[in-house]
């Protein structure tokens, strides 16, 4: 299992995956919105979005999983 | 409503930060009494001490706080305040926040409703600018609703071309296209988030000026229809389309130019019958054509060069007009003195501009002579990602442009800000930039140093 972590706290602005879908590495998974900035969330590998931990709207601090991917 | 000198005693200020802590200050010279808002998120803030009164009025999303209209109203009412000052961002250009706060008998300072409507949207501003005769940016006549529609435009005013909300501002909703495939595929891009962001599917067409700068005019009006300028604003220095540094007067700028654009700012304020604080901006390109871009309703965040060099308290202009008084001073007795430079402090990466929220561990500004500090934060508050990266702004005001930029190199050096990381070491960046030394750049400048 591989996670995909906030890199700095923001709400979740979008999200661009579906859970079962298979991914690139270097998709623009999440779309996170800091300090009136959009920040796209890349995921670092390929595979199979296990589970998305997030919903739009929500509040995410740095470190937090945003997606696991197997 | 209550009119005249003494009409206004306590002001509410629907604001958080750098600019209700200014607004606060002016009040205090006044001796008008504060109420201060503020979310979950700010409650550790300046402006939330200095004010007589401060309420919290919700969690720190501004959906949940600075933009709960009900709520601010609300304090407003049970505070018997007897004015608004919004600020600006935020709630500052939303005509039906104006029209609730009249229909509950309080005063708002600022434009009437009606202005920051027609304002607000960048279409009918257009066309009302192009009734008055103030040039303005070849482009679509109205809004553009399908990608056939909008590459037709394109056709015929050339590219490149920016694609844009209509409701949007502060750089936000716009995209720039080289052609059509470009067009295409930013339109329905720039019509979503239109629709997120402002509510409105709304979009239209410019034709895009290469090497622009960008330059400002304030103006004033009053209820009697007087309406004067108080010289230009050099916004140039930009990263994604949002201010960093702003300058009074503008460098390299021919004096027929400067009246040209005071003429057109005060033809464009006449042309709406505008009352009080208003900001006109215009793109002016290489060859000194000059563009009318937007106008904002509201006091702008750079206006304190403008307070510098002319002597003016704008905070105190804009209450006074809004108690229904005459602008203090006619034109001919309005004068300008120095030059005067504003740098924009941001909690982000100086590098790629990315925010940096944080907790201040340390703030030492430098050596203060002669230079105005509005800061929103303390050493030990945090900056939350909530809300735009802006902590404070430097105001440099010196005889001269060149001195100006020697005092804010020392300055800079000087400062010591930890805990975040700030857009500081790229100042020191821009000071040493042959381009911004001799004043001679445009809106392109942050993006070729970074480049280079």
């Amino acid at each position: 299992m591989k996670e995909i972590y906030a890199e700095m706290a923001g709400t979740v602005f979008q999200l661009l995956v579906n859970e079962g879908e298979q991914i690139e590495e270097g998709q623009v998974t999440v779309v996170l919105e800091s300090m009136k900035m959009e920040i796209p969330v890349e995921s670092k590998f390929a595979g199979e979005i296990k589970k998305i931990h997030v919903s739009e709207g929500d509040f995410v601090n740095e470190g937090d999983i945003l997606i696991t991917i197997g | 409503m209550a009119r005249g000198e003494d009409s206004l005693k306590r002001i509410l200020i629907a604001n958080r930060g750098e600019i209700a802590r200014r607004i606060i200050t002016t009040c205090k010279q006044l001796e008008i009494e504060t109420v201060a808002v503020y979310s979950e998120a700010d409650s550790e803030l300046p402006y939330v001490k200095e004010a007589d009164d401060a309420i919290c009025i919700g969690k720190g999303p501004v959906k949940d706080s600075y933009l709960n209209m009900e709520k601010i109203i609300e304090v407003a009412t049970n505070y018997n305040v007897d004015a608004i000052h919004p600020g600006y961002g935020l709630l500052s250009e939303n005509g039906d926040f104006v029209k609730r706060i009249e229909q509950a008998g309080i005063t708002f300072i600022g434009p009437n409703a009606d202005i920051l409507t027609l304002m607000g949207d960048k279409i009918s501003a257009r066309r009302a600018m192009v009734e008055a005769g103030v040039p303005v940016v070849p482009g679509s006549d109205g809004g553009v609703t399908s990608v056939s529609e909008a590459i037709q435009v394109a056709k015929e005013i050339g590219y490149p071309v920016m694609l844009k909300a209509s409701g949007g501002g502060g750089g936000i909703g716009m995209v720039l296209c080289k052609n059509e495939q470009e067009l295409s595929t930013s339109f329905s891009k720039i019509q979503s988030r239109a629709k997120a962001y402002f509510n409105s599917e709304s979009v239209f067409l410019e034709k895009f000026i290469p090497n622009a700068r960008h330059i400002e005019v304030q103006i004033f009006g009053d209820q009697n229809g007087n309406v004067i300028h108080l010289y230009e604003r050099n916004c140039s220095v930009q990263r994604r389309n949002q201010k960093v540094i702003e300058e009074t007067h503008s460098p390299n700028l021919s004096e027929q130019t400067r009246e040209k654009l005071y003429e057109a700012a005060k033809r464009a304020a006449k042309a709406v019958s505008y009352t009080n604080a208003g900001t006109v901006e215009f793109i002016v390109d290489e060859a000194e054509n000059i563009y009318f871009l937007e106008m904002n309703t509201r006091l702008q965040v750079e206006h304190p060069v403008t307070e510098r060099i002319c002597g003016i308290d704008l905070v105190e202009w804009q209450i006074k007009i809004a108690k229904g008084l005459e602008i203090p001073l006619q034109q001919e007795s309005i004068k300008s003195f120095g030059h005067a430079i504003e740098f924009r402090v941001y909690a982000e990466n100086p590098n790629n501009f990315y925010p940096s929220p944080g907790k201040i561990s340390t703030l030492n500004w430098g050596n203060q002579t002669n230079i105005r500090i509005d800061s929103g934060y303390e050493q030990g508050n945090t900056v939350t990602p909530f809300y735009d990266p802006l902590i404070a702004k430097v105001i440099v005001h010196e005889e001269n442009r060149e001195q100006c930029l020697q005092v804010a190199r020392s300055f800079f050096k000087e400062t010591k800000i930890s805990g975040i990381q700030t857009n500081i070491p790229l100042f020191l960046h821009i000071l040493e930039n042959p381009d911004f030394k001799r004043g001679s750049y445009s809106t392109n400048l942050l993006k070729q140093m970074v480049t280079n």
